[in-house]
């Protein structure tokens, strides 16, 4: 490994200084001049040779080192552990010797690794662009307000929308609580009605669930076994006193696309405000908020390889919805989010948005091939079934079930591979996905699913591992278990009559 | 169009040869792949380019991606992080 010495580095990084002065100036910021004035690399600074400026994190390390000192405060040493176990599971954590041990990253519906060219917009907020962008009375609050009106036109233009209709917040946790509690309490007078579906995320469920506690009614849709709503089902339900529907674009755990654009124009036509989580949709599937008539639209920046804790909510202005915001303060973004905006995270925003923008063909491109060829590897073996329908879908979310295996005991297997088998929200309980058990998936097919997903830095490589990984490890867990020995002697476990004991 | 000169060969070729050199640089598996391939696209998309302005245009887009990348594999070079499952231990200098 690279030793990365004081004096290699300061080289290398004197280097960076010979880039043309433009190279550094702020893309269509016009607080900062073409002529640029460097202080002289650090030539004079003097340190031991070896000096190493490299931080390494060695997770696995640590892991072992924390395996190793339980295991020996039971008694047994951890090669002990392993040479008891059989041969597929001593390789749970590592496929072949001679390679690296972090594993692959296949959780992209969680989170996203943070794009090299988003951290670059960032370093600067956070070495010499550090005033407040409300601050009206110096330089210094002009360079990051100038940022931030960028990074807001940037995150508009994504959707086609105008960018004064967007307001940042700190995520799209909140911007979907903004949403389902303040819209129905700014117009509580007239309307007490509000509807939503079974498979939304968590942070919907729970706010409509507290706007139940606060007087009004809430409409739960169900969703088909695809996982899609019915329209006639939603023209139904909609009553006089309906103020918003909320239906998520994509959804988090099987990826599946709801038909956005007639939902949005059934709500237009009965005037009732339509709001879309587009959390895991913004960038990743053609959205335009005057197309589709969308009033208002989540957006996180995690998930589309933006810096954490900061999101966006879409806030038509014609016709106009009006918001009760949560909280109370210095009326920044048009009174409906108060708080000073993190100049940092929202440059990195907007900078995530405007590569989604750019990259888009070549991102779909890219996620369609490794996703067909993952679905096609993941069930050319037996008894395994994709969550979700086929063709409204997004092809970087990919909810599989593997009958017979227990999902938990799947991703312990494959600690090589970073998985999960539902949302992150819910990953520390145990019980089943709530969103397979909308689309009336039995408890036992919805503990045996995984949930791949794929992004802009998953390659080739990557896939081709986990399907042979994936392959090697359903085969040894079936091999455990009597349910998958009874499937194969051709008994039908559901006539199985299991006796209590 | 008077004023506006297109790259020469030796020049596009130059930079290629610089994006590949950083984006190899990367200790981080993915991004290194990633930037690699996005050079090999960005190069190829433009490859019957002939309008002088436009080359221009993605000349100067490029320099600017130039700079970040070699700031970015600096950095990625800094903060290491353990070689992934995919990745061979042996056969890389860093």
């Amino acid at each position: 490994m690279l030793k990365l010495t004081t004096t290699r580095s300061i080289t290398r990084l004197s280097q960076l200084y010979n880039v043309p002065a433009a190279t550094y100036k702020l893309k269509g910021s016009a607080s900062l001049s073409n002529v640029r004035f460097y202080s002289p690399p650090a030539a004079g600074v003097k340190l031991d040779d070896n000096f190493s400026l490299e931080t390494h994190t060695d997770i696995q390390a640590a892991a072992k080192a924390q395996a190793s000192a339980r295991a020996s405060a039971s008694g047994t040493t951890p090669d002990a552990v392993v040479a008891s176990g059989s041969t597929a599971m001593s390789h749970a954590y590592q496929e072949n010797t001679g390679f690296g041990t972090r594993p692959i990253y296949l959780d992209m519906q969680a989170t996203t690794p943070t794009d090299p060219r988003v951290l670059d917009t960032i370093l600067k907020f956070y070495t010499g662009l550090y005033g407040n962008p409300h601050s009206n009375t110096h330089s210094y609050g002009w360079e990051t307000n100038t940022a931030v009106e960028n990074a807001r036109a940037h995150v508009a233009k994504m959707i086609n929308a105008d960018p004064k209709e967007i307001i940042f917040t700190s995520g799209a946790t909140e911007s979907n609580n903004m949403v389902l509690k303040g819209v129905p309490r700014f117009y509580k007078k007239t309307k007490k009605h509000l509807i939503t579906t079974r498979t939304e995320h968590k942070c919907v469920l729970e706010a409509a669930r507290a706007m139940m506690k606060e007087g009004f009614e809430v409409t739960f849709l169900n969703v088909n076994d695809q996982g899609l709503i019915d329209l006639k089902e939603l023209e139904a339900a909609i009553r006089p006193d309906t103020c918003l529907v909320s239906v998520m674009a994509v959804n988090n755990e099987i990826g599946v696309i709801q038909p956005i654009k007639e939902i949005g124009a059934l709500c237009r036509k009965n005037k009732i405000y339509f709001h879309t989580d587009a959390a895991q949709a913004y960038g990743k599937i053609p959205m335009d908020v005057n197309e589709m008539n969308i009033d208002l639209l989540s957006i996180s920046s995690h998930k589309i390889y933006g810096p954490k804790g900061i999101g966006a909510i879409y806030v038509r202005r014609r016709p106009r919805v009006r918001i009760e915001p949560l909280l109370s303060g210095g009326g920044q973004e048009r009174g409906l989010r108060s708080g000073t905006l993190a100049p940092p995270l929202v440059a990195g925003f907007g900078e995530a948005a405007r590569l989604m923008k750019k990259e888009f063909d070549n991102d779909q491109a890219h996620i369609k091939r490794l996703s067909d060829k993952l679905v096609n590897g993941l069930l050319s073996a037996e008894h395994t079934t994709l969550n979700g329908s086929p063709d409204h879908r997004y092809p970087g979310c990919i909810n599989v079930s593997f009958a017979y295996v227990e999902g938990e005991s799947l991703l312990m297997a494959l600690r090589d591979i970073a998985l999960s088998s539902g949302s992150a929200c819910t990953s520390a309980s145990l019980e089943p996905s709530y969103v397979l058990h909308a689309l009336g998936k039995d408890d036992a097919l919805a503990h045996s699913s995984i949930r791949f997903g794929i992004g802009r830095f998953s390659t080739e490589e990557e896939v081709d591992y986990v399907v042979k990984a994936v392959a090697d490890r359903v085969k040894f867990l079936r091999e455990l278990s009597p349910l998958w020995e009874m499937v194969q002697e051709g008994i039908d476990l559901n006539s199985i009559k299991w006796s209590g004991h | 169009m008077p004023g506006v000169t297109a790259p020469t060969r030796g020049q596009v070729l130059s930079l290629y040869k610089q994006f590949i050199k950083n984006s190899n640089q990367f200790n981080n598996y993915n991004f290194r792949q990633y930037f690699l391939r996005k050079t090999r696209d960005t190069f190829r998309d433009n490859v019957n380019q002939k309008d002088p302005k436009v080359l221009m245009n993605v000349f100067k887009d490029a320099k600017n991606e130039l700079g970040v990348l070699k700031r970015q594999s600096v950095i990625s070079q800094m903060y290491t992080f353990d070689r992934l499952v995919v990745e061979p231990l042996k056969g890389r200098k860093h």
